[in-house]
């Protein structure tokens, strides 16, 4: 880990990030169960991520 | 790569990028804009596809495609693996055995169709995933009323009604993966519920590639334009396999460690070979 933490937007819960994290990239929180979207590195932003639509999919 | 969002996927595949000394641009499909007469993208040798919208996957493969830039996976194969109707209808034409099924475009005529499969039917949206809104149906009754929400809450789309037969199988499904020429690997989702996605819960585990997963998962690869894809198969009671489903932007993170085979990697070697072959 890269010790990068940050802050849930929801529910003001610590949320550790992986050493290699990216913009984009979606985590969850471990106290709320949201989906995280990291918007920013630098300074670090989180924020809900975008809901599920209905032609998402694999 | 593009994409929509930075999954547990895509950081795989960025892994294996790199791990392969390839250089990837992330291109965010949020951000893009494409001017159509002005070709932007001509400095890549190829486009891995990975987002999370059907259609902006499908509109943004239509115009790469059309600007001559190498797509894994093709327009083609994204527009018929993106609606189940299609994907039935090619697999069928290849002759792959699948689940009864049947179309009909009003109420009226699919609870006919309902009827003529004999209860209970499986009612599908055309384009969809991850299970969601999957509909078995047990009885006339609900067909019934399935059927009236469908077209007075759901938009025109769900009045395209794909109806199925149920099949019967063990608590169980199968995935196989198929990258280029190979079915790398396979697995079985296992689900108490009869929706087996692991989307939604179940659980999966390592299912050796038989001859006819092989053979089957190849097929249906072809069938609908070949590339990159996943391959949902069902057991009947007898023994056989059914194709019942392919996926064009599949994703992987539970089936490495299950059956042992980097899939990313896997997709990467194909995807420099497509852009080799441009």
């Amino acid at each position: 880990m890269s010790g990068k933490i940050a802050e849930c937007p929801e529910c003001a819960a610590k949320v550790a990030l992986p050493a290699d994290v990216m913009e984009g990239e979606i985590v969850q929180c471990p106290e709320c169960g949201l989906e995280l979207e990291v918007l920013s590195l630098n300074p670090l932003s989180l924020a809900q991520a975008p809901e599920e639509e209905e032609d998402w999919g694999e | 790569m593009l994409h929509s969002r930075v999954r547990v996927e895509e950081k795989l595949l960025i892994q294996a990028f790199a791990d392969h000394n390839t250089p990837v641009d992330l291109i965010d499909d949020r951000k893009i804009v494409f001017d159509l007469q002005g070709n932007g993208w001509g400095k890549y040798d190829v486009v891995l596809e990975r987002c999370v919208n059907h259609s902006r996957a499908l509109y943004a493969l239509r115009i790469l495609n059309d600007w001559g830039i190498p797509t894994v996976n093709t327009y083609e194969v994204a527009a018929i693996c993106g609606n189940k109707l299609e994907t039935t209808s090619a697999l069928v034409r290849e002759n792959i055995p699948v689940p009864r099924s049947k179309i009909a475009f009003t109420p009226e005529s699919a609870l006919q169709a309902i009827e003529e499969l004999g209860y209970p039917v499986v009612l599908k949206p055309a384009v969809g995933s991850w299970g969601r809104l999957l509909s078995k149906i047990n009885d006339r009754e609900a067909a019934e009323a399935v059927l009236e929400h469908k077209q007075v809450l759901g938009t025109y789309h769900h009045s395209i009604f794909y109806i199925q037969e149920y099949v019967n199988k063990p608590a169980r499904d199968i995935r196989s993966f198929v990258v280029g020429d190979e079915t790398v690997a396979a697995i079985y989702r296992y689900s108490d519920h009869w929706i087996t996605n692991t989307a939604r819960g179940g659980h999966a585990e390592n299912c050796p590639v038989t001859p006819e997963i092989d053979r089957l998962s190849l097929a249906a690869a072809r069938a609908v334009g070949g590339g990159v894809v996943a391959i949902d198969l069902l057991e009947t009671a007898d023994g056989q396999l059914l194709v019942n489903e392919v996926n064009y932007t599949m994703e992987f993170r539970n089936s490495i460690d299950t059956t042992g085979v980097n899939i990313p990697s896997r997709v990467v070697d194909y995807v420099l070979e497509v852009a080799k072959n441009r």
